[in-house]
């Protein structure tokens, strides 16, 4: 038969994909490999800390020793203790944030771009809305009106990045859904919610993992943000901005306050965008490995 | 009982409250295990009547007369959640690009299995085995691997005969391909239009073969209907239309067909002037500026189609064609 001469072999399942395209990629690796650190370090943070990230002692703003590895605050606080909790609070927002967002923001803009006319109005209406606000600005607003603590920082972020979220899946599904095989779906009888998230949602994968990516990093950073004008989750739970807010006023007499907070959001933030990266390769798969 | 029977279709663009006719007074029908060709060129409306057919006219567009009896049902008389039922299951349609209408992230497998799984209600296991099956018969070797292909990696005549077995997984009374070929080198093309119609013979299915090519139907159907300017201009049975075309724009088309047996030196006969802008108002017989027989009473009233023999022709003088194409 003519048409079987363009043959290519069974592609390999979407695990073997994802281990493949890990192989090559050392930034993934380094990604991967760093957060899972951060990972195993917030889950056994009461075991690998060298104290209690309370506990205050006479021993302040000492530097790296062996009792304290990354030095102590202004308050004689273990430095090495309160970033390792501190991990589980920044990671579990940055996630968690970004996966409700995730899900109402992709929602509502599949719905608009899928449907249009009225629905999109009033969808996108909101979005533009929110959209004319810096995101930061809005989770001030929400956690000043409802107050601090770990469940409204979590809303108050997620709330603020629903328009991003939107925008890109509402853009994408504007064109796939001009593509034949959407028409294609349709003459086959399938229902609207079936095409809108097993036909075309699929397809807009790519746009959204970057954007989840980029989110984490901003909702990590968000958090300390609101932790650094004490809008935080509240004055005892060490979080990474948190921290890097009580040493700022000490910075001049103990950078190790402001590098290491800080060193662990960058490493974070760097690993979950070359894990994103990789993802995005990945997942595509219309790129040969 | 005929499977299809579309009777006297007006389609309507609507815009700002204005109305502009696309399609005029189309009546065809199609049988079990039949195949009709509708011909015509860009814009004749031929595609348009087979979206009305399975109730996926773009907006902007509506149907605003005639009736489409499917099955002895009157389709206009279905809400949408019934017409949705009746896509896949007893109508199904074939595109012309084969090479976007499959979806390029989900495999061949998901793809063909989704409708049997949805609309059949088959287990995962037994739709994978009509895949199997479905696929050998579409004459695609190694099935079984290619279930777990993606479209980019096969070629576009196997994608087509994908996106034939994906029109038959539901055991469908009707299939509508809209020029299924044109996208595809000439020497897949034969094939491809063999297949369709060889299964939807061997299925009992009823075929409406949407082409602009009047020299390729030939072989594969039994009844032509000619579509010109959204208007049917000759309905025949394809051996008839092909010996005895009766309408001036047939015998036109007829004629710009190359053949082998012409002699060496003699050029194509070309129809004059261009296919109408499907916009543009012509009074009368929309074919009158462009026919070489048109009289004062065809740029004035709009011809009535009436039976001749075993055509139906749509002509004021049909009558004076002579059989000279013979």
């Amino acid at each position: 038969m003519t048409d079987a001469a363009l043959d290519a072999p069974a592609l390999p399942k979407r695990r073997s994909r994802l281990r493949a395209t890990l192989a090559r990629d050392r930034k993934a690796q380094m990604g991967l490999i760093v957060l899972a650190l951060f990972v195993i370090g917030a889950v056994f943070a009461p075991w690998l800390s060298p104290g209690d990230p309370n506990d205050m002692s006479m021993d302040m703003m000492s530097g790296l020793s062996w009792a304290h590895p990354l030095g102590t605050d202004d308050l004689g606080r273990d430095l090495l203790s309160r970033i390792l909790h501190g991990t589980q609070v920044s990671l579990f927002i940055g996630v968690s944030t970004v996966l409700i967002a995730l899900v109402i923001g992709v929602t509502l803009g599949l719905i608009a771009g899928y449907f249009g006319g009225w629905i999109d109005l009033v969808i996108m209406r909101y979005i533009d809305l929110q959209w004319a606000f810096p995101n930061f600005i809005i989770a001030v607003y929400l956690v000043a009106v409802f107050g601090t603590g770990l469940l409204n920082v979590i809303v108050a972020i997620s709330l603020a990045f629903i328009d991003d979220f939107a925008r890109v899946a509402r853009s994408m599904t504007l064109s796939l859904r001009e593509e034949q095989y959407v028409d294609a779906a349709r003459t086959l009888g399938f229902s609207d919610l079936r095409i809108l998230f097993i036909h075309i949602l699929p397809n807009a994968t790519a746009p959204i993992i970057v954007q989840a990516t980029v989110s984490i990093s901003y909702a990590i950073l968000g958090e300390a943000s609101l932790s650094f004008l004490g809008l935080g989750v509240d004055a005892d739970t060490p979080t990474w901005g948190l921290i890097l807010a009580d040493g700022r006023g000490f910075i001049s007499q103990a950078w190790w306050l402001g590098v290491f907070p800080g060193l662990a959001i960058m490493l974070v933030v760097l690993s979950i965008n070359f894990i994103g990266d990789w993802l995005r390769d990945a997942l595509d798969v219309r790129q040969s490995i | 009982m005929t499977l299809l029977r579309v009777e006297n279709l007006a389609i309507d663009l609507v815009r700002d409250g204005h109305r502009h006719r696309l399609v005029h007074d189309a009546s065809f029908s199609v049988e079990r295990g039949e195949t009709l060709a509708v011909v015509g060129e860009s814009g004749s409306g031929k595609s348009l009547s087979a979206l009305a057919v399975i109730g996926l006219i773009s907006e902007g567009l509506e149907v605003a007369g005639g009736t489409i009896h499917f099955d002895g049902r009157d389709l206009s008389a279905l809400d949408a959640e019934e017409m949705r039922g009746l896509r896949g299951s007893d109508i199904a349609m074939i595109f012309q690009e084969p090479m976007t209408s499959l979806n390029p992230v989900r495999s061949i497998g998901a793809q063909l299995t989704e409708g049997m799984r949805l609309k059949l209600g088959l287990s995962r296991r037994e739709a994978r085995e009509r895949a199997v099956g479905l696929l050998t018969e579409v004459g695609i070797s190694d099935p079984e691997a290619r279930l777990l292909q993606y479209p980019h990696q096969i070629s576009g005549g196997m994608r087509q005969r994908v996106m034939i077995a994906i029109a038959l997984a539901c055991q469908p009374k009707l299939i509508l391909a809209d020029e299924p070929t044109t996208a595809l080198d000439v020497t897949i093309q034969g094939q491809i239009l063999e297949l369709i119609a060889r299964l939807c013979k061997e299925h009992g299915v009823g075929l409406v073969l949407i082409t602009h090519n009047l020299g390729i139907v030939a072989r594969y159907s039994q009844n032509v209907c000619v579509m010109y300017g959204g208007r049917v201009v000759e309905t025949a049975p394809a051996a008839e239309l092909y010996v005895h075309p009766l309408h001036p724009y047939t015998r036109g088309l007829l004629a710009s067909v190359p053949r082998l047996s012409q002699a060496r030196g003699t050029g194509l006969v070309p129809i004059e002037g261009a296919p109408p802008d499907p916009m543009e108002v012509i009074p009368g017989c929309r074919f009158h500026p462009r026919c070489p027989m048109a009289t004062e009473e065809c740029s004035a009233k709009v011809p009535v189609a009436r039976h001749a023999g075993a055509h139906m022709v749509a002509c004021w003088n049909a009558e004076l064609a002579e059989p000279e194409m013979a």
